[in-house]
């Protein structure tokens, strides 16, 4: 919070944290202090299940070019996907 | 002195304090044994949560014979790992300030009400610690001393301000009535170097005693002996400054 720099993005997954696997309602994307990587900020990202406490949580903390590729990533995996007629959205 | 053969003893244990609103906030308390009497020391975590190095530091103080609680400002959020719990109050842009000056005056209140404190009390935070404890010190009564490290956002531009935060703690400087001792890194980025000298710039203004120094090859956290961010010359300097400072302002 020192940076304040937070969003948040609700989301329908499944995560597996430190009790098991769990339903995830929601991602919090920050650019901020991160618990573990070696950095003064990086961009977090915690999918989270708020319902069930603050041990539901699947963190990563990401370099910015580790982060922006992997959003290129899930874009070209994604397109990929659905160019293929994989995709069956609602 | 410190001398090897002295008599130390320390009791450290969590107990519990009526935070804001009346709520029930966990402190983690310690303090030297004796019959004192002994300042005190509010201890206000870093946003990283309630942590190791926070109980670490909180016994540091009891050693060096402070009287010395840190609240868990994080307290509503629901318990869990100390990241797990910090994140989900990363997650709402941190605790709101009223919430968090209300449970360091109750921390406060705990220490006056000890039968072997000699009537004087600081308040010490880290990173968006240094910040509340600025604007505790600033914003109620029965604070003789405030040791500010690496507080970001004690200077807020007014799009950084939200309901949580709605008042940038300099704009408290007026109000603030004990003396200021601040550690800083010139590689911080949160406070910068231009956010420290508008808040020296604020102390002068209103004629108030403090104390600053600025780190060269330091940054955000160069206490923190477990991150890369640790700079062993300054952390060492910084804490002697620190019992200097306390030494003399809260000597009974």
């Amino acid at each position: 919070m020192c940076t304040m720099i937070v969003q948040k993005v609700p989301l329908e997954g499944f995560g597996k944290g430190a009790g098991g696997w769990f339903d995830m309602d929601q991602a919090n994307v920050s650019w901020d202090h991160p618990f573990h990587a070696p950095e003064e900020h990086a961009l977090n990202i915690d999918f989270v299940n708020e319902s069930r406490g603050p041990g539901a949580r699947v963190a990563v903390e990401l370099s910015v070019e580790s982060a922006r590729q992997l959003v290129e990533t899930i874009q070209k995996v994604l397109g990929e996907a659905e160019g293929k007629g994989l995709l069956k959205e609602a | 002195m410190y001398t090897t053969d002295q008599y130390e003893g320390m009791l450290a244990e969590t107990v519990a304090i009526q935070g804001a609103n009346g709520d029930r906030v966990l402190a983690y308390c310690a303090r030297p044994l004796g019959k004192g009497p002994f300042p005190g020391m509010v201890l206000i975590h870093h946003m990283p949560g309630w942590d190791e190095w926070y109980r670490e530091a909180t016994r540091r103080f009891a050693h060096h014979g402070y009287a010395s609680i840190s609240p868990n400002l994080y307290e509503r959020t629901g318990h869990g790992s100390p990241d797990d719990v910090a994140a989900a109050v990363r997650a709402d842009g941190g605790v709101p300030d009223d919430q968090a000056v209300a449970d360091i005056e109750a921390a406060m209140k705990y220490l006056r009400a000890l039968p072997n404190l000699n009537g004087k009390v600081g308040v010490f935070g880290t990173c968006s610690g240094g910040r509340h404890a600025v604007l505790a010190a600033s914003r109620v009564a029965g604070f003789d001393a405030v040791v500010d490290c690496w507080g970001g956002g004690v200077v807020m531009q007014s799009d950084q301000l939200t309901l949580q935060r709605p008042v940038a703690p300099v704009d408290y400087t007026a109000d603030l009535n004990c003396p200021v001792l601040g550690l800083f890194g010139a590689e911080d980025h949160s406070p910068t170097v231009e956010d420290v000298a508008v808040h020296e710039e604020a102390l002068k203004r209103h004629g108030k005693d403090y104390e600053f120094h600025m780190y060269d090859g330091a940054g955000h956290g160069f206490f923190y002996y477990h991150r890369p961010s640790y700079r062993q010359s300054q952390a060492v300097e910084g804490w002697e400054k620190i019992w200097a400072f306390l030494g003399d302002k809260l000597a009974a």
